[in-house]
């Protein structure tokens, strides 16, 4: 694999013209994308638009049949692909939280820098212990998941990708199992980290949340991009009529 | 005390000339309980830890990419769970006993390699294993895809994700199912019978055949010590499983 000439003026995450199929079932039909470092964009769309499938192939989660996707100049659709460093770039947040269930707040947050970067464990201890009070759960070093309440395990898990000191953080609906009242303690989360300057791409419903922090909103349908634009000019002049069906039925 | 004991056990054949519980008051009685008591303690612990050495494995196997290895685990679970086990036990020794190799201790004796025991412990330990295999594959499936994509998300490779969070997670899941079949197996121990294996049942009938009027007095013994061996057995698993058990999880 080539060394990439990456530099920080370049796009983080750039994606072009993405073809991904499940089957005959075509999910993303071209999808081009350009992320900047310490930019916060927010994917809106319909369900079944393709929108969590594009930032699943970011982190190689899925494969994609064409076009590219690059992460700070590294090919994702390189079969060569280091794998382990495209991880240790980009952290990922899920919808169901997936933490793992038998381990506790603390031991979540460390297993992936002890096992996987081979970190010392006291200093990785420290870390975590950093990480819980930065997510505000202080007190919860114990808690085993089941025991916490969905936001709370949610911020576990932002902790727990955070740990492995990503340069990009995806988000993939993670506020939507969530109950009305926990919903903004996770977004008040995510919203310091991009206030400090974390590049987020977030695959959301929070209409609210991404007019305020996103710099930029993509609206995808059917498996393209609408239109996207920075959100004072995304929520007044929409020009696509999809966008603006879309729009009429969740404002 | 001893004495004691051999004295109402004495009276007590007096009185009662069925029940004659010759092994509490004849020393070379008593020697062959305690004898087969311990070939049927030995042939269950080893059973037992063979037995699921072989599920875990074979679970493991069912999952690999090479479709002959899983066909083979297929082929081995299908054969053993289809066919009586006392059958098993006199295949193993009758047919596959005489292919094994000898060695010849003394000069002119011929020994097989592989005792009656050996193979009462062979073939039982395939037998339980088969149902192993199986219990294991149903804890691995109850674990979510979605954590150990969370896994995945985070850099940790395939195996690191089977020891660290496939197999902790399944074998909780596997445990009750675990219990049942263990405690078949060490009732199934007395079928070891069939091939000279000189476990409890063996020399208890040993006991009657010489002294008729042993025959009640040496199947409840019998009877008491199984409910005593799996009891033991039965208590431990279900301590194992509270010790086991992730607050919060599963409940």
């Amino acid at each position: 694999m080539a060394e990439s000439n990456w530099t920080p003026d370049q796009p983080m995450v750039s994606a072009k013209d993405v073809h991904k199929s499940f089957g005959s079932l075509e999910v993303l039909k071209g999808v081009s994308m350009d992320v900047m470092k310490g930019e916060c964009v927010c994917v809106i769309g319909p369900s079944g638009s393709g929108k969590s499938t594009f930032i699943r192939c970011i982190n190689g989660l899925n494969d994609i049949q064409s076009g590219s996707i690059t992460v700070e100049g590294q090919e994702v659709n390189d079969p060569k692909l280091d794998k382990l460093s495209l991880r240790k770039k980009v952290g990922m947040v899920f919808q169901q939280y997936n933490l793992f269930p038998h381990k506790n707040a603390i031991e979540n947050i460390m297993m992936a820098p002890v096992l996987v970067l081979k970190e010392d464990k006291d200093e990785v201890e420290a870390r975590a212990r950093e990480l819980i009070r930065k997510v505000r759960l202080e007190g919860k070093e114990e808690a085993y998941p089941g025991e916490l309440s969905g936001g709370q395990q949610q911020r576990v898990a932002i902790a727990r990708s955070l740990a492995m000191r990503p340069d990009v953080m995806l988000f993939d609906e993670v506020t939507a199992a969530l109950d009305p009242e926990t919903v903004k303690e996770v977004l008040t989360t995510i919203r310091d980290l991009a206030e400090e300057g974390m590049t987020c791409i977030l695959v959301t419903h929070e209409m609210g949340f991404a007019r305020e922090v996103a710099n930029q909103i993509y609206f995808t349908d059917r498996g393209v991009i609408v239109e996207h634009g920075p959100p004072a000019t995304f929520f007044k002049e929409a020009k696509d009529p999809r966008t603006k069906e879309f729009l009429s039925q969740i404002l | 005390m001893i004495e004691f004991i051999r004295q109402f056990f004495l009276d007590l054949y007096e009185g009662a000339p069925r029940w004659n519980f010759i092994f509490f008051h004849d020393e070379t009685q008593w020697e062959r309980v305690v004898s087969g008591f311990w070939v049927t303690v030995e042939l269950s612990i080893f059973c037992v830890i063979f037995s699921v050495i072989i599920g875990v494995v074979g679970a493991w196997l069912q999952n690999s990419p090479s479709r002959i290895l899983r066909l083979c685990v297929q082929g081995y679970i299908q054969f053993f769970r289809n066919t009586p086990p006392f059958v098993q036990l006199l295949f193993f020794y009758f047919a596959l006993g005489q292919f094994t190799p000898t060695y010849s201790p003394d000069g002119w004796l011929e020994v097989p390699i592989i005792t009656n025991v050996g193979w009462a412990i062979i073939s039982l330990s395939f037998f339980a294993g088969a149902f192993n295999v199986e219990i294991f594959r149903s804890g691995i499936e109850a674990v979510p895809e979605s954590t150990q994509e969370a896994a995945e998300a985070l850099g940790f490779n395939r195996f690191q994700i089977y020891t660290r969070i496939v197999m902790p997670l399944a074998f909780r899941v596997s445990l009750p199912a675990l219990n049942n079949n263990l405690v078949n197996l060490v009732k199934t121990t007395t079928q070891a019978l069939a091939i000279a294996v000189p476990e409890l049942l063996y020399e208890m009938l040993g006991i009657w055949n010489d002294y008729p009027s042993a025959l009640y007095p040496a199947l409840t013994v019998v009877f008491v010590v199984y409910i005593g061996l799996v009891g033991i057995l039965v208590l431990s698993m279900n301590k194992w499983e509270r010790a086991m058990r992730i607050p919060g999880y599963g409940a």
